[in-house]
């Protein structure tokens, strides 16, 4: 079925059937008599009408279509794509866990409370941080629910004048979204060539007005911010916060941690560092940690241990309110706290140490072949400039990337962060063998001799997959987003 | 050892041999000393599978789970039948364990289900045009109308009266730091006062939020209030409940200019909340105002049909401080369920499952009121959920149902002050013989 290439609505048939409802018990009224025909729908929706059979053979084939973490490696940068493991999707299928309404008693909910509470506590500890709030849906979530605290924390001082958020040029394009999103105005500033923030900049860049910085660390070029107790010391004696965009802490669990570096608050991105699966594009989970000093902003409710048990506490009149409806994606907050017990403290070190190890003896390998602009130790990830060779052959980092799609390999995040101008960042993860990075350096090698070699072979790459080069210009100016749309 | 750790201690000797390090500290040498973390964390040691399933399982036994109790709550979280096939597709590793489709080649799996996701919103919605997913219901609300006053530059926005707390905290928060004026509109028998619209909407007025079926379950005039919207020169948003577009008027059909809802009751568990998907729909002449992600057909070098991630300019990665929202990361694999479910369901299944929830709902509501100890609280229509005057106080009702393996209603006397209000919910999963025995243990309450 390599060649499956229909769309559902093509596999539909009038009168198929892929579900079977009870008859019903009660008597069927006409629905006139129970509802005014002014609120009636008029035009059925034309829903595809399939077999159970259908609908199997469907979206198998469109599985084959896909690449995932257990189909192979994905050393896609910034994306922690490390493996899924089994046990998270079994613990958070437990009926006594996941079929719970969120507005039952807390009484009724007690062991998933604490597991709540638990996970709270565990995150504090891993970012050296005091409180945190599981409710944020996603990394960019996340950074909105900090930002926001921030903004709190100002507003209740009465310092409504202070309205920027400065952003380095490196960092993800989240931050800046982010900081637009709270409704603060941007200051971006220049990074310096590795990625680290240029002091310089930043000095002029804080005035009066400064609510807070945002970073990551190690930085999008995957280097550890060496200057991060002066850089806080800097904003926090000009009235300003620190935020720690969690995104790349795979490279440092119970190596350092972001509250003993200066920063007041924080967020993990569960999906990255704690193993749960990406989905394809979601759902993720964000949860943000504070100092104390911020705390009693959090979003509410926070899981707190009362008198009889665990509860949900409401009481927090300065709190930025709900960021969320109830209290986060629990599904995956199950899974990140299965894949701490799991590890526990001395596995999550190792990971972060293999993870670590594991990008420096790639990056050591690829430097040959490859343009390195830092030549220095690298944290879990590292960013190189494209092929080494001249650049009149025309030979680009996509053709790199989509070269590798024919080895079979998830190419690296390519052309980001924007500093480095035919960047592909590459994050190998911990959960790789010797073996299978050996294999992708390999490949990469034989990619540069073929650069040489044959241009054109790279040029037109791929041509293994289930599609090649699509057309992304005729599906920007063609709008066709849903089936049957004329093209 | 880690089992998901493959490298062993020999490895990792001659990998630190090849990098010319003795000791593994050496890689971490460039974090300031002061900054390093010299103790050991304050968690747990790491634990064996069988130990860590043991933890979770007694947690899961210190619950009280929907498969030991017959639900009767919603207030925007509903009970509905879950094909079983669904974890099967779901738990593939293809698509669980992929990234967002940024490699179309091979992505072509996620980006065609997410193309069906946005057709079949359509389908239900009436609306031209939606995006990829967005976290939950109440986000969707709050994007839709940060979409509205950036479409509008206005700094003003109503909310219908009865919409969900959640929601409308939410929206609270999301507006709160914009300095986006909240305006709630005041209810008339649980529904929206009219006079009172049209005394708030003045020119500086962005959208109207409605929420349909609203938060008491009953059916707004969605249509009226997207007229006096657009009279106005303001959007019209409607949140509406997947499940009852089987029966009702869509929003497109009611003309309005955004649909959002939440996507749980299409094939999602109830979960404790999350995860669950936001939908947002809206015309095509919104489409570059939309956030998030959104597929769009196109073919490869080969001439071959093909999916692509497209409109990319509006998005954080592209447009950094420019972009539409910072949303990134979604519900991709909630979508796909809903998606798969959709399918599954299909024409006639989603009318059916409409329909036996809201007759069976209206047979609820009969022989609740036949006991004696209710009244109703409105008069409007109902579709799958209704709010009861109770002659005791809910939460007493709900405790000693509880001893009976129910969960009860809502308790509008203390989240919404509706004195002695109860809100029942009814799925086409609660059999008659279900609905008879709350009846009945309601009745020698």
């Amino acid at each position: 079925m390599r060649n499956y290439d229909k769309v559902i609505y093509e596999v539909s048939k009038k009168g198929r059937r892929a579900y079977r409802l009870p008859e019903s018990d009660v008597e069927m009224k006409p629905v006139e008599s129970l509802i005014p025909e002014a609120f009636l729908r008029k035009e059925e929706a034309p829903l595809p009408e399939v077999s159970e059979v259908d609908v199997i053979r469907h979206y198998t084939n469109l599985s084959n279509k896909n690449y995932g973490v257990d189909t192979g490696f994905y050393p896609l940068g910034s994306c922690t794509m490390k493996y899924n493991p089994k046990i998270n999707e079994d613990v958070a299928a437990m009926p006594g866990l996941s079929q719970l309404h969120p507005y039952q008693p807390e009484k009724t909910i007690q062991g998933s409370l604490e597991i709540m509470y638990e996970l709270q506590k565990a995150l504090a500890e891993i970012g050296g941080m005091d409180e945190t709030t599981l409710q944020p849906a996603a990394g960019a979530h996340g950074e909105l629910t900090g930002i926001l605290i921030i903004k709190a924390y100002h507003q209740l001082k009465g310092d409504f004048h202070r309205n920027k958020i400065i952003t380095p040029d490196s960092s993800h394009g989240t931050n800046p979204a982010t900081v637009a999103t709270a409704g603060y105005e941007l200051v971006e500033i220049p990074s310096n060539a590795d990625g680290s923030v240029n002091l310089e900049a930043l000095k002029e860049a804080i005035d009066e007005n400064l609510a807070g910085l945002m970073l990551t660390n190690p930085s999008t070029l995957g280097l550890f911010e060496t200057q991060i107790g002066e850089i806080a010391k800097l904003i926090h004696e000009n009235g300003g916060l620190l935020y720690y965009d969690g995104a790349n802490m795979n490279a440092i669990m119970g190596k350092s941690r972001p509250g003993d570096m200066g920063f007041d608050v924080m967020h993990y991105n569960l999906h990255k560092t704690f193993s749960t699966p990406h989905g394809g594009g979601g759902p993720g989970s964000g949860a943000v940690a504070v100092k104390q000093h911020l705390a009693k902003f959090l979003p509410k409710p926070v899981v707190v241990k009362t008198g009889e048990g665990y509860g949900f506490d409401y009481d927090r009149p300065e709190s930025i309110g709900k960021i969320k409806g109830f209290y986060g994606n629990y599904g995956i907050l199950l899974r990140a706290y299965t894949y701490i017990k799991t590890m526990g403290r001395d596995g999550l070190k190792y990971a972060s140490e293999t993870a670590v190890l594991n990008a420096n003896y790639m990056m050591h390998q690829l430097k040959e072949d490859y343009k390195l602009p830092m030549n220095q130790v690298c944290k879990h990830e590292f960013v190189l400039d494209g092929l080494k060779m001249d650049e009149l052959s025309g030979i680009r980092t996509l053709d790199v990337a989509k070269r590798l799609l024919d080895y079979g390999y998830h190419p690296p995040t390519v052309y980001f962060p924007l500093i480095v101008h035919e960047a592909i960042m590459i994050e190998p993860t911990e959960t790789e063998s010797r073996e299978t990075l050996d294999e992708f350096i390999a490949a990469m090698k034989a990619i540069a001799r073929e650069a040489k070699e044959d241009p054109e072979l790279l040029k037109n790459a791929p041509y293994n997959t289930p599609v090649r080069r699509v057309n992304e210009v005729l599906a920007a100016k063609q709008l066709v987003l849903k089936y049957k749309d004329s093209l | 050892m880690f089992r998901y750790i493959p490298n062993g201690d020999d490895d990792r000797k001659s990998m630190m041999d090849h990098l010319g390090i003795k000791d593994i500290d050496e890689l971490f040498k460039d974090i300031p000393e002061t900054l390093k973390f010299k103790g050991q964390l304050d968690l747990e040691a790491s634990q064996s599978e069988p130990e860590v399933l043991k933890y979770f399982e007694e947690k899961a036994a210190a619950n009280c789970s929907l498969t030991q109790l017959t639900s009767f709550l919603g207030a925007g979280v509903y009970d509905h039948y879950i094909p079983g096939i669904i974890k099967h597709m779901v738990g593939r590793g293809e698509f669980y364990t992929a990234y967002t489709p940024y490699q179309p080649e091979i992505s072509q799996g996620t980006l065609q289900v997410i193309f069906e996701y946005q057709s079949m919103i359509c389908d239900l919605t009436g609306m031209d045009v939606s995006n990829a997913s967005m976290y939950d219901g109440p986000t969707a609300a709050a994007e839709a109308l940060l979409m509205a006053t950036t479409q509008k530059k206005m700094e003003k926005i109503i909310l219908a009266g009865a919409i969900s707390p959640e929601i409308r905290q939410v929206i609270e928060t999301y507006m709160k730091y914009r300095d986006i004026e909240v305006v709630t509109l005041k209810e008339e028998k649980g529904l929206v006062d009219f006079k009172d619209l049209e005394a708030k909407l003045d020119q500086d007025v962005a959208a109207v939020l409605v929420q349909s079926p609203n938060f008491y379950g009953l059916i707004e005039d969605v249509e009226r209030v997207s007229e006096m919207a657009h009279g106005r020169k303001a959007l019209a948003i409607a949140y509406v409940d997947p499940i009852s577009l089987g029966v009702l008027k869509s929003p497109g059909e009611a003309g309005v200019d955004i649909a959002v809802g939440d996507g749980q009751a299409l094939g999602n568990g109830t979960n404790l909340g999350g995860p669950y998907l936001g939908f947002l729909a809206t015309t095509n002449k919104l489409v570059r105002k939309m956030p998030g992600r959104i597929v769009g057909q196109t073919e490869d070098v080969d001439g071959k049909r093909a999916w692509v991630l497209t409109l990319q300019a509006r998005e954080q990665h592209i447009r950094r401080y420019k972009a539409t929202s910072n949303i990134c990361s979604n519900q991709g694999l909630n979508a796909l369920i809903a998606s798969i479910y959709m399918t599954t369901l299909g024409r006639e299944g989603l009318k059916e499952v409409a329909m036996m929830s809201l007759q069976k709902a209206h047979y609820a509501y009969d022989k609740l009121l036949a006991t004696g100890r209710f009244k109703p609280a409105f008069e409007g229509a109902f579709f799958k959920e209704f709010v009861l005057l109770a002659d005791m106080e809910p939460e007493v009702i709900n405790q000693k149902l509880l001893e009976n393996n129910i969960l009860g209603g809502y308790d509008l006397s203390k989240a919404c002050g509706v004195d002695k209000g109860i809100m029942f919910a009814v799925t086409e999963k609660r059999s008659k013989e279900e609905i008879d025995r709350l009846a009945e243990l309601l009745e020698v309450m």
